[in-house]
């Protein structure tokens, strides 16, 4: 109870998880956004604005919230990680700022365009303003991996003699390869949400009979977008990271996979738990060999297992770090098969017709959100005990002069706070729904 | 080189609180002076196409410290700890009340949120001065250069040290009533009708209250901070900024009685990052004052980052700012002259 670092841990793991349900939402909606109103542009047709309309309506409330949970996370590096911040601010000082100046600023301005200047703007300078939206929106996205890049993969820095980092090679530090192999990885996940999101609300108000014509458009646009992400997701962008992870953090890939003991011919475990007391892998179903094609491209390959590290080294919570990744990928396997099968029924002209599917897509739009956050758990759990890879622990991080029961009640606050806005922020996207698609003049919003 | 990003983070955290100060300020008004939905709607659509751009600013300041005063930064917002979390959930509540209040039309729940609004609008410049006045009166920086403040200790900036004391409450007081008035005079630039009307008047109320509590704080400042006076007296710098605060105020003054709305609300704006410059341009170089030891201060020159981090900072910094103030330009021109209430079915 009384030790701070825990709570710095659950606090910040708590409202950086809260945050990015958000965001995810947020930056592949904008590209959608933009396709729609490309779309509209070209065509002149009505429902891809109309559609566009609905949409960024939605995007303006999930902005909103991405945007208010965002600023404690910005704050939060420096009251519950101080000595990091401290240590390490004269680096990832430098993306933290990138992101501020050149992606917030763009990103807030241009919403405010979108939002507000349709009429003032005509179609074609609005659509210009959706696109900046995309790109500001992306960026903040590249900067913020980027930070994080630096500490599952430190490049480009110089350690002081008083212990800090400074920055050696800004451009090597700014263009991480893991930064830009998660970035891809990262995107693409956040389309396959905003996709799965389109999908479900166009295929609820199918089932329903309603807003027929933005309702074709959207569903149309959910699958098509939600196949081609949901693929790239898995190749070649969660490959990489496979690889990524297998060449620079070999003990966090070995725990992923709850991989107790090296050897050549590495199986992927399908089902599995983790036993770390008895070390091995309770009740596996494996597939021969794949795991060491993923991580070295070669059905041979030797992956080492956890015994070939020390135990001090090993990321501290194996089994939650090995379900996270395997609900991670298991749900992706799903996503790629259940939009394949609604992509065919579309191009057969049967989608529409299909109820079953269409309630399936309503369903299914709540697990690429489990399906990222998985996916940052593996990253974040399987980067510790490091704060900054092999260079700075986790527990030499913390804030010296914050006592445990300072964070424990803030942390309590940001769940009643949290929790009241995701009720409200639920109910007020449900009304959007069910209001469904408007022309601008015509709607009862004031 | 670090006293150039001691200007640039001073000038970022000006021109904060001149931008959401003027959303603050219309915030904490706008129950007295929009008393019909459309008024409030107009007030909304005043301030709306601009809250989150200027909130920003925060950022990108909490950025530059970031990058060019990590140990500012780390001692500063744990030392502050439960403070700044209030700032943060105030700040949450301001955004989302914007937000929420108008996607459904219901009495009760626009009430609700427009009372919230009006309170996380008033609390956050209140924080913010009690900010502003913790780091001129000083905290008890130990020797390794941390601290921990608890909210409120002897009420005394001399006794045993809280965030709040007569002093910082004081300046905290002094920062709502100046951004209130800021606000109105916003306000009074941005609409018609009777908003306006009732913005002119309030403002003309706040002004003298607005100098008042300027004097007086400014007292308490030379008696319990002398070295700003010192600095003060010794830096051209620091003159000019005074002379710009004064210039700001008169302008503010004068341009409201003549009708002169922009004006008048520019006044307001030089008056206000003119007591923030010419406070930086004093207290230069202590970022973070020790209230024992002088020596343990955090200054622009012993808690900077490396001379390479600020260097390459350098590169890519002005070309960021300069982009900004293009969007901004490009935003304020777009939403130039009087707003209507929203139009049905955009905006807020
Ligand atoms: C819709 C969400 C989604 C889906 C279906 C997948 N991923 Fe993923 N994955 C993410 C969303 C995500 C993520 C949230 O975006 C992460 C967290 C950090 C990051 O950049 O991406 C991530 C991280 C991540 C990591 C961890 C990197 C690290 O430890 O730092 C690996 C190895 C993979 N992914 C690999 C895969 C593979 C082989 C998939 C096969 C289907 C897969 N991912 C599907
Ligand atoms: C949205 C995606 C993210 C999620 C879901 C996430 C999740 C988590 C979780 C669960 C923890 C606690 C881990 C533990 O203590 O065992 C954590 C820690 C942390 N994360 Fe993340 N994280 C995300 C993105 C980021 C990014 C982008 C950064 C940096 C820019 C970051 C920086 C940190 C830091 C500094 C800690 C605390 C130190 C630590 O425990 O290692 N996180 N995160
Ligand atoms: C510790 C990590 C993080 C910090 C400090 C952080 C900080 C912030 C802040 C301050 C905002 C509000 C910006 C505004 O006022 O306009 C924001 C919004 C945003 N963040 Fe984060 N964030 C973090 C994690 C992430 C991650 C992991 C991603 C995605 C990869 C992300 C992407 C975005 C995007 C796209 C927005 C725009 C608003 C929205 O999407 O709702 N952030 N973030």
């Amino acid at each position: 109870m009384s030790d701070p670092l825990f709570w710095h841990r659950l606090q910040f793991g708590f409202t950086i998880t809260y945050h990015y349900l958000f965001p995810q939402l947020t930056m592949g909606l904008a590209l959608l956004i933009v396709v729609l109103k490309a779309i509209a542009l070209r065509t002149g047709r009505a429902p891809w604005d109309d559609a566009a309309r609905f949409w960024i309506r939605i995007f303006g409330l999930n902005f909103a919230l991405g945007v208010v949970t965002g600023i404690p996370m910005e704050f939060q590096f420096g009251t519950n990680w101080a000595e990091f911040s401290r240590r390490t601010g004269g680096v990832i000082g430098q993306t933290l700022a990138m992101e501020g100046i050149f992606a917030f600023f763009l990103e807030s301005s241009f919403l405010a365009l979108l939002v507000w200047g349709e009429r003032r703007l005509g179609p074609r300078r609005h659509f210009l303003a959706a696109l900046a939206l995309f790109v500001g929106s992306w960026l903040s996205g590249y900067f913020i991996v980027a930070t994080n890049a630096f500490m599952q993969s430190p490049v480009g820095h110089e350690i002081a003699a008083d212990g800090t980092f400074q920055i050696a090679r800004l451009g090597a530090f700014v263009f991480n390869p893991w930064a830009i192999v998660q970035f891809l990885h990262n995107q693409m996940a956040a389309v396959v949400t905003a996709s799965f999101v389109m999908a479900a609300v166009a295929a609820y108000w199918t089932l329903r009979g309603e807003h027929a014509a933005v309702a074709r458009v959207s569903l149309r646009t959910g699958v098509v977008a939600g196949l081609a992400a949901a693929m790239l997701v898995a190749f070649p962008t969660g490959h990489h990271q496979g690889r990524m992870v297998a060449a620079k953090q070999p003990v966090t890939l070995a725990a992923m996979e709850g991989r107790f003991e090296s050897g050549p011919r590495a199986p992927l475990a399908m089902i599995g738990q983790p036993n770390v007391a008895e070390r091995k892998l309770d009740n596996p179903i494996q597939l021969p060999a794949v795991l060491s094609w993923i991580a070295y491209g070669d059905f041979s390959a030797n992956v080492r297992g956890l015994s070939e590290f020390p135990e001090e080294d090993w990321p501290t919570n194996i089994e939650l770090l090995y379900y996270s990744f395997h609900v991670m990928v298991g749900l992706g396997t799903l996503f790629i098969a259940v939009m394949a099968v609604a992509a065919l029924l579309a191009l057969r002209r049967r989608l529409e017709s299909s109820r079953w599917m269409l309630w399936i897509l309503v369903l299914a739009f709540p697990f690429p959100y489990i399906a990222n956050t998985a996916g940052w758990m593996t990253a974040e759990l399987g980067r510790q005990p490091w704060l900054v890879y092999g260079l700075m622990r986790t527990a030499a991080g913390g804030s010296p002069t914050v006592h445990g029961g300072s964070t424990l009640f803030t942390a309590l606050g940001f769940a009643g706070l949290y929790l009241v806005l995701g009720v409200l922020f639920l109910a007020l996207v449900a009304r959007e729904v069910a209001h469904g698609p408007r022309r601008p003049g015509a709607g009862a919003h004031a | 080189m670090a006293a150039l990003w001691f200007a640039i983070s001073a000038v970022m955290f000006a021109v904060y609180v001149v931008m959401d100060g003027f959303d603050f300020g219309a915030g904490a008004l706008h129950l007295a002076v929009a008393k019909s939905d459309r008024e409030r709607r107009q007030v909304l659509a005043a301030i709306g196409p601009f809250w989150d751009g200027n909130e920003v600013w925060l950022l990108a300041g909490g950025g530059v410290l970031f990058l060019a005063f990590p140990k500012v930064l780390a001692a500063g917002l744990s030392g502050f700890y439960l403070a700044i979390f209030l700032l943060l959930w105030v700040l949450i509540l301001r955004g989302i009340a914007i937000e929420f209040r108008s996607h459904v039309e219901d009495r009760m729940w626009r009430a609700f949120w427009d009372a919230t609004f009006t309170v996380a609008s008033a609390l956050a410049p209140v924080l913010l001065g009690a900010a502003l006045g913790n780091v001129v009166r000083g905290v008890p920086l130990s020797a390794d250069g941390w601290f921990a403040l608890s909210l409120f200790e002897s009420f005394s900036p001399t006794g045993a040290l809280g965030i709040l004391d007569w002093y910082t409450v004081l300046a905290g007081v002094l920062a709502l009533v100046a951004i209130l008035h800021h606000g109105a005079l916003f306000l009074a630039w941005k609409t018609d009708g009777p908003v306006r009307e009732r913005s002119l008047r309030l403002a003309g109320a706040l002004f003298p209250a607005t100098v008042a509590l300027w004097l007086a704080a400014s007292a308490a400042t030379a008696a319990l901070a002398p070295e700003v006076v010192r600095g003060l007296a010794a830096r051209p710098l620091a003159w000019l900024s005074a002379a710009l605060l004064l210039a700001g105020l008169a302008t503010s003054f004068v341009a409201r009685r003549a009708g002169r709305d922009l004006a008048a609300f520019l006044g307001s704006a030089a008056f206000l990052l003119g007591v923030l410059a010419a406070t930086a341009a004093s207290v230069f170089p202590v970022m973070l004052k020790s209230a024992g030891d002088p020596a343990l201060s955090l200054t622009a020159l012993n808690a900077a980052a490396g001379e390479r981090s600020l260097r390459l900072g350098l590169l890519w910094w002005p070309l960021g700012l300069a982009l900004a103030i293009v969007y901004f330009v490009i935003l304020f021109r777009l939403h130039r002259g009087k707003v209507e209430a929203a139009a049905e079915g955009e905006g807020y």
